[in-house]
Formats: C-alpha cells, structure tokens, sequence
C-alpha cells in the first residue's frame, strides 16, 4: 500500500518539477516585462546543447549544467539589449519577435548541427520502496524545482536587486523617477529568465534524445503553467504546477501521456474563463 | 446597383478609388486567362498559392481589424481538412456530396472556433494570453494527430495514420451536365479564384459597414467601444469565428487539393506561417494581405526548392525584420505611398 502512494506521489513530484523548471523562466520574463517569450523554447534547446557538449568535452555533469544555464542567460541579455528592449511598449510584437528568432534559431541549428545529437544518458542510481525501482535523478530534478523555487523566493524578497526589481515591477515609471536605473532592471531579469531556462534544458538534457526542435517538448507545459499561474511567479507559478501536475498525473496514470497533456489543456481553458489574470492574480485581488 | 456597389468602399479598406478598381480589374482579367497560356501543372501551383490566402484574409479580420490574434489558425485549418477527410472517406463522396463535406468540415472548425473563442472571449482573455493559449491548443491538436498512428485511432472507414497524414479522401467534384467536373489542375484553379474574389469581396462589404466599423472601434479602445454600449465580447467571439472558419476553408480547400492532410501542416513551423504573411502584408488591410501573403508564398516556394530549412530562416528574418522596421506591414506601407503620390498628382502642385 505504501508502495503505491509513493509511486503516486513520485510521479506526481516528477510532472511538477517539470512544469515548475520548464516554466520559471518564462514566468520572471511574463512577470517582469508582460512579454511572453516564444523562444523559451530555444534558451532550453541551448541549455540542452551545452550541457551534453560540455560532458562530451570531458566536464563533470554539474559543472556542464551549470555552464549551459550560464550560456542562455548570457545569449539571454544580449538579445534583450539588442532587439527586445525596442518593444516593450509593444507586448504582442515582442512575442513575433521572439517567434521570428525562433524560426531562425530552430532552423538554423538544423542547417549546422545536423537533425540529431547522440545523448548523454541519464545518470545511474535508483532506489526501490516495496516491488517499485525508482530512478534517482527523477528526484534530484525535484529537488532541483523546489531549490529555483527557493532561490527566486530569496533573490526577489532578500537582495537589494530584488526589491529594485519588485519595484520596477510595479511601477516603472516611480522606480526610474527613484533612480532605479529600469533598463538595467529589465535586461538582467530577462537573463534571470533565459538562464532558468538554459536550467532546465541542462536538467533534463541527460534525460532526452537530443533534436533542435526539442524546445517544443517543453513549450506547452511552460505556456500553460504561466497561464495559469498568472504574472507573479513566486505566488503564481508553484500552486499552478501543483493543480495541474495533479490533473497531468491522474490523466497519465489512467489514458497515457497525450490524454494527460490535452486534459490539462483544456482544464487550463476552463480555469481562464473564471481566473483570467491567472491564480496569482486572484490571490492579489483577494488581498487588496 | 451604385449604391451596393459603393458598399465595397470605405474606411476601412486602401483601395477605394477609381484607379484602384481599375487595377483590381485588369488583375482579375489577367488571373481570368491565366491558364489559356500557362502550363497546367503551374496552374495548379497557383491555386495551391490561392488556397492558403483565406486563412491570411481570417488573420487580418481578426488581428489587423479587431485586435485579437490568434496563433491558432492552422488549428483550424487542420481541424477542417481533417474533418473534410473524414466526411468524404466515409460517405464516398460522388457528385454534389463533396461541398456538403466541404460545409460540413468548415462548420466543425467555426464550431470549435466558437467553444474555444467563447472560453477566452468571456473570460475576457486578451492580448498576450489570447495568442498563447489558442498557440498552446494548436501544438497540443499537432502532437495528439500526431500519435494517432495505430488502427484503434479511426474514423468509420477514415483512418487517421498518425505522423504519415491521412489521404484517399476524394477531390471536391462539382456534378454538371453530361458528368461531373472533378476539381483539379484548372477547374480547381477557377474554383478555388471565384472563391476567393467573393470572399474578398465580401469581408470588404463587412468590414466597411457597421459590423467592421464597431470591429475597428474595439480595435482601438475595447473600453470605449463597450462604453458606447457594444456588447465588445459578441463582436469578437463573431469575428474570431468568421476568421477560423476561413482558416477551416483554407484546411478543406488543401485536403482536397493534395488528397492529403498532415499534422506538420498545423504543428510548428508551420503556426507561424499566416502571422508572418499577414504582419509582413500588414494586417490592418485586405488588400495588403492577399498581395503580400501570395507575393511570400511564392518566394518561399521558389527558395524551398533549394533548401526547406534556408527558406524558414528567411521567413523567421522577414517577421523580425517587420516588427523592428515596419510594424505596420510592408504592402501597407506601399498602399499609402501610392495613395499620397495619387493625392498629390490630382491636386496639382502646391500653391
């Protein structure tokens, strides 16, 4: 019995952990910006590369994540400084933008890169509980989403950028007439977001078979998981992962994947049409 | 007869003058007698270009003239050809079944259209959330078509194949005197442009009278709009539906073309294909957007010769490009030099 109910809650820890890492990233650039950045996609498939590049170079696991994370948040704000911080009175265009250099970036990688990578592997080691095996680094991913959690908890609530950053959220207008220098605000948290991206592609990297159209893998949970979750992703994101990694589990366990993902599709359809500035919304409203 | 006929312009459209019309014609005649001298197989080619202007004209009535965009065109487009596959396959489709299959499968997308639209429209999601989640639905349809490669995943007789697409579906057939006309080559052409004059211009005629006048009026200020005492959400929900329904007829109109139909025509790239023709056209115009995307489509055709993956980086630069330089659409841009150099010319130089 007690083998069962882990096995439940395993899964179940392993669907959150992935929408929370897939879409973090997303939600601090939706949140800070209220641009939505179609080529998270690409930032992960960037993670992805580096990291399995890095291990084939010889490098440690760890240090190959962290370098991939390191990379996208680079590529990251650099971008920002070169074509986004030009829209950001114009939201919709800004998501074309990033549309359009994700059409390049995908294709492009399949002109140089080739159609596929051969993978890493995922790491060995596995535990049981009761007749069930468990694959350890499904629960290092977990414990990976609950530590991006925590780390954004302390950077927006703890650090002088942090609360510049809150500011600038609020009020542009107010902090810059403060002297928060905004620009910079916006082009280091658009980083934040590309780098938590890369985060995620260097987590999952040992877990996947590496194609350039990857980022798609993770593109609709992400999407669906800011909506949701609204636009304050240290309220907003975990209680959206967890609703729908509830629904996304039972639906997996009872009609497979696909059933799972078009299910919490149209559950998220349905949560819009009564939440539509997301949970962290309501909750901010609720508070007011 | 000039009344109705003036109905065709107004505000809302570029072209409305005299020498507009003129040109309109001459294009017209020239499409007309096309196929007399043209090779049949680049006649079929052309229609091939024409079908996929419907679902860019849907695009500018929903994102250029009311302010709602969606990225989930080809959602319907699939939705349609899929059920345009399915209705045919399984009623054989002789004679004049092919267009109640042809109305049947554009009604499934308008009525998947209004259930989705309903959701988000009177959930009041708008803007940014609006294209993310109609962006979500099409990936979400694209990955589950996408699965559906085993024999339980059938229709009646329709099965749906998975990645590989479905096809055997019949071509449309129109029944005449002394034999059906099969809908391929030129008489698909003819078809597919008699089709598409009266669509044109009938979203002209909507949107230069009041229908497109309140669309325009919510484009602007949706708050306004609702304070003059339009009901915002009706007109948005009627023309997210008139626009998916055109994305549908795009979907019929190519099943029956290639006798085929697969999820990579809904997933990504393929989603981003009528933003890109309709904000490079310009979207706040009819006109712009049925020259643009054609002008596009054939430029992406003739590079994809060469190679497939050059061709989408293209398109990818052309929509970054367009939002930097010209948000406001290159034909547009052109639309309005020639009406000002027009303008200058009949009023003779400046005093």
């Amino acid at each position: 019995m007690f083998a069962e109910i882990f096995s439940i809650l395993f899964q179940f820890a392993d669907v959150f952990a992935f929408l929370v890492l897939a879409a973090a990233g997303l939600a601090i650039i939706f949140g800070m910006m209220g641009i939505i950045n179609l080529a998270h996609g690409e930032f992960i498939t960037c993670g992805i590369y580096v990291t399995v590049a890095g291990v084939q170079q010889g490098l440690p696991l760890p240090v190959a994540q962290a370098l991939g994370a390191l990379t996208a948040g680079i590529i990251g704000v650099i971008l920002e400084r070169t074509v986004i911080h030009r829209l950001y009175n114009r939201p919709l265009d800004s998501i074309l933008a990033t549309w359009g250099i994700s059409l390049i970036v995908t294709q492009g990688m399949l002109v140089t890169l080739g159609s596929s990578w051969a993978g890493i592997g995922t790491p060995e080691g596995s535990f049981q509980v009761g007749e069930y095996t468990f694959s350890s680094y499904r629960l290092v991913l977990f414990a990976a989403a609950v530590l991006v959690m925590l780390a954004l908890y302390l950077l927006f609530m703890r650090t002088r950028y942090g609360v510049l950053a809150r500011a600038t959220m609020q009020n542009p207008q107010m902090a810059r007439a403060l002297g928060v220098r905004t620009p910079w605000i916006y082009a280091t948290s658009f980083g934040v977001g590309a780098a938590l991206a890369g985060l995620c592609g260097a987590l999952y990297a040992p877990t996947m078979t590496l194609i350039p159209t990857m980022g798609i893998t993770f593109i609709v949970e992400a999407f669906v998981t800011v909506v949701v979750g609204g636009a304050n992703v240290l309220i907003g994101t975990v209680p959206a992962a967890m609703v729908l990694g509830a629904i996304r589990t039972a639906l997996n366990a009872w009609q497979g994947q696909i059933i799972g993902q078009i299910g919490m599709l149209i559950a998220v359809i349905l949560v819009i049409r009564v939440l539509p500035e997301g949970v962290s919304g309501w909750l901010l409203r609720r508070n007011r | 007869m000039r009344d109705r006929l003036q109905a065709l312009n107004g505000p809302q459209t570029l072209g409305n003058g005299r020498a507009f019309w003129i040109s309109f014609a001459v294009v017209l005649a020239g499409a007309l007698i096309y196929p007399a001298w043209a090779d049949p197989y680049d006649v079929g080619n052309s229609a091939y270009f024409l079908i996929w202007i419907f679902m860019a004209l849907g695009l500018s009535l929903m994102w250029g003239y009311t302010g709602i965009l969606s990225f989930g065109q080809t959602a319907f487009f699939g939705i349609a050809g899929y059920g345009y596959g399915v209705i045919a396959i399984n009623i054989g489709a002789s004679g004049g079944l092919t267009f109640v299959a042809l109305l049947c499968a554009v009604s499934l997308a308008a009525v998947s259209a209004a259930v989705l639209g309903y959701f988000m429209i009177y959930g009041r999601v708008g803007g940014v959330f609006f294209g993310i989640v109609t962006f979500a639905t099409t990936l979400a349809l694209a990955a589950f078509l996408h699965q559906t490669a085993g024999p339980e995943w059938a229709i009646g007789k329709a099965r749906l194949n998975g990645f590989n697409g479905m096809g055997g579906m019949s071509p449309l057939e129109l029944p005449w005197f002394g034999g059906p006309i099969y809908l391929e080559d030129t008489a698909l052409y003819y078809f597919v442009l008699l089709l598409l004059l009266a669509v044109y211009l009938g979203l002209r005629l909507l949107v230069n009278g009041r229908f497109g006048n309140v669309l325009v009026a919510i484009r602007e200020d949706p708050l306004r709009a609702e304070l003059l005492g339009y009901d915002v959400r009706k007109f948005q929900l009627a023309a997210f539906v008139i626009g998916s329904a055109l994305a549908g007829l795009s979907g019929v109109l190519y099943t029956a073309w290639g006798q085929f139909i697969t999820p990579a025509s809904m997933g990504l790239p393929a989603a981003a294909m009528p933003i890109i023709w309709v904000a490079f056209s310009g979207r706040s115009d009819l006109t712009a957007t049925l020259v643009g995307t054609f002008t596009l489509l054939l430029a992406f055709q003739t590079i994809t010769i060469y190679s497939q993956q050059y061709a989408l980086i293209l398109m990818g630069a052309v929509l970054l490009a367009t939002v930097l330089f010209m948000p406001t659409g290159l034909m547009v841009e052109i639309g309005r030099l020639i009406r000002r150099l027009h303008a200058r010319a009949t009023a003779g130089p400046a005093p």
